[in-house]
């Protein structure tokens, strides 16, 4: 059962095209507060973890069929040069045929990792971390009672605390303008990464 | 004073805060209601968990009828942010928490919206393998 989940300050409004347009078989779900990233450790959209049938984690959360080549994308008409196309079709199949292989086979899948390697896969929440969601949490909270000014300071914060966290910087951004979560600034953040990933942990599938 | 108490996924508007002094001194009946905290002979305890208050320091958590929910909070290892201007203070999770639920690979169940406003949890897929992706409008 696939359940998808929008890390969306901006609710309904934000989110109700793109679900209507998808026209949805499973349960679209809107987490204005990002509860489920803070809960599983994701810093990225789209990012994926696997449930088993008792409800234990198979894969932690990673990178869910997307690679860095969507990086080569020219930045001001969104095209994609052929090799980079060809590269994230490749890493999209090779997620999905991964994920039916565990629908098909469980525990017994290559795909579907021992305790051990899901341990080894996961970060350790710290400090910084929790208290990065703390901020973002009460930014978020003062956003929704129509406090936008006083929210920046929160978000801020938190994309301090949590410079790894591409959801903290693009929902900030997103709730200026939603234009900019992918405009220059996005761009420039990207581009500055130079060899760090932008989803570090891809290549695992 | 009244505020406005986010702790965890529960939202208290209008607590009312004992202005004098540091921390956030709350009634007993407020601290249950505000956090799930009650404050009993063993110490501050929660379902089956106490943590005991060591006596040399029981000024910082107790005066009188009035439990200091900030100091508590320091204790277990909370993130703790406050507003002044808008009267706001969010209680995160303890890092040493959520490392717990985490690592003992029991998927963290959550509760949320879709579109109508029907809630689901994870739980409710339980004896289903569930794919937990997420996306975002942005």
């Amino acid at each position: 059962m696939p359940i998808a989940i929008a890390f969306d300050s901006g609710g309904n409004a934000a989110t109700e095209p793109w679900i209507k347009a998808a026209k949805p078989t499973y349960p679209c779900l809107i987490d204005r507060r990002h509860i489920v990233a803070e809960l599983y450790d994701m810093v990225n959209v789209p990012t994926a973890v696997w449930i088993d049938e008792r409800g234990r984690i198979v894969r932690p959360s990673e990178p869910a069929g997307v690679t860095d080549a969507f990086r080569k994308m020219n930045h001001t008409d969104f095209s994609i040069p052929a090799d980079a196309m060809a590269e994230l079709q490749a890493k999209r199949k090779a997620y999905q045929d991964a994920l039916r292989d565990w629908v098909a086979n469980g525990s017994k899948s290559r795909f579907a990792l021992s305790e051990t390697e899901v341990l080894k896969r996961m970060h350790t929440p710290d400090d910084a971390q929790v208290r990065a969601a703390a901020n973002f949490r009460l930014g978020e909270y003062l956003f929704e009672k129509g406090h936008a000014e006083s929210a920046k300071k929160y978000f801020e914060e938190a994309k301090r605390l949590r410079p790894e966290s591409w959801n903290y910087k693009r929902q900030a951004w997103a709730l200026e303008d939603p234009m900019k979560a992918g405009g220059p600034e996005f761009w420039a953040a990207v581009d500055s990464l130079g060899e760090e990933k932008y989803y570090p942990g891809a290549e695992d599938i | 004073m009244a505020i406005d108490i986010i702790y965890g996924e529960r939202v208290s508007a209008g607590v009312d805060k004992d202005a004098v002094g540091g921390g956030l001194w709350l009634s007993g009946d407020d601290l249950k209601r505000v956090s799930g905290w009650e404050f009993k002979p063993q110490g501050f305890c929660k379902g089956d968990v106490c943590v005991p208050v060591p006596d040399a320091r029981k000024h910082e958590f107790v005066a009188g009828r009035r439990y200091n929910l900030a100091a508590l909070a320091n204790l277990l290892g909370q993130p703790v942010v406050t507003d002044e201007e808008h009267h706001a203070w969010c209680f995160g999770e303890a890092a040493a928490e959520r490392k717990r639920m985490l690592t003992s690979l029991d998927a963290p169940d959550f509760t949320l919206p879709d579109l109508d406003g029907k809630m689901h949890s994870l739980s409710d897929y339980r004896g289903k393998k569930v794919f937990v992706v997420s996306w975002a409008s942005w």
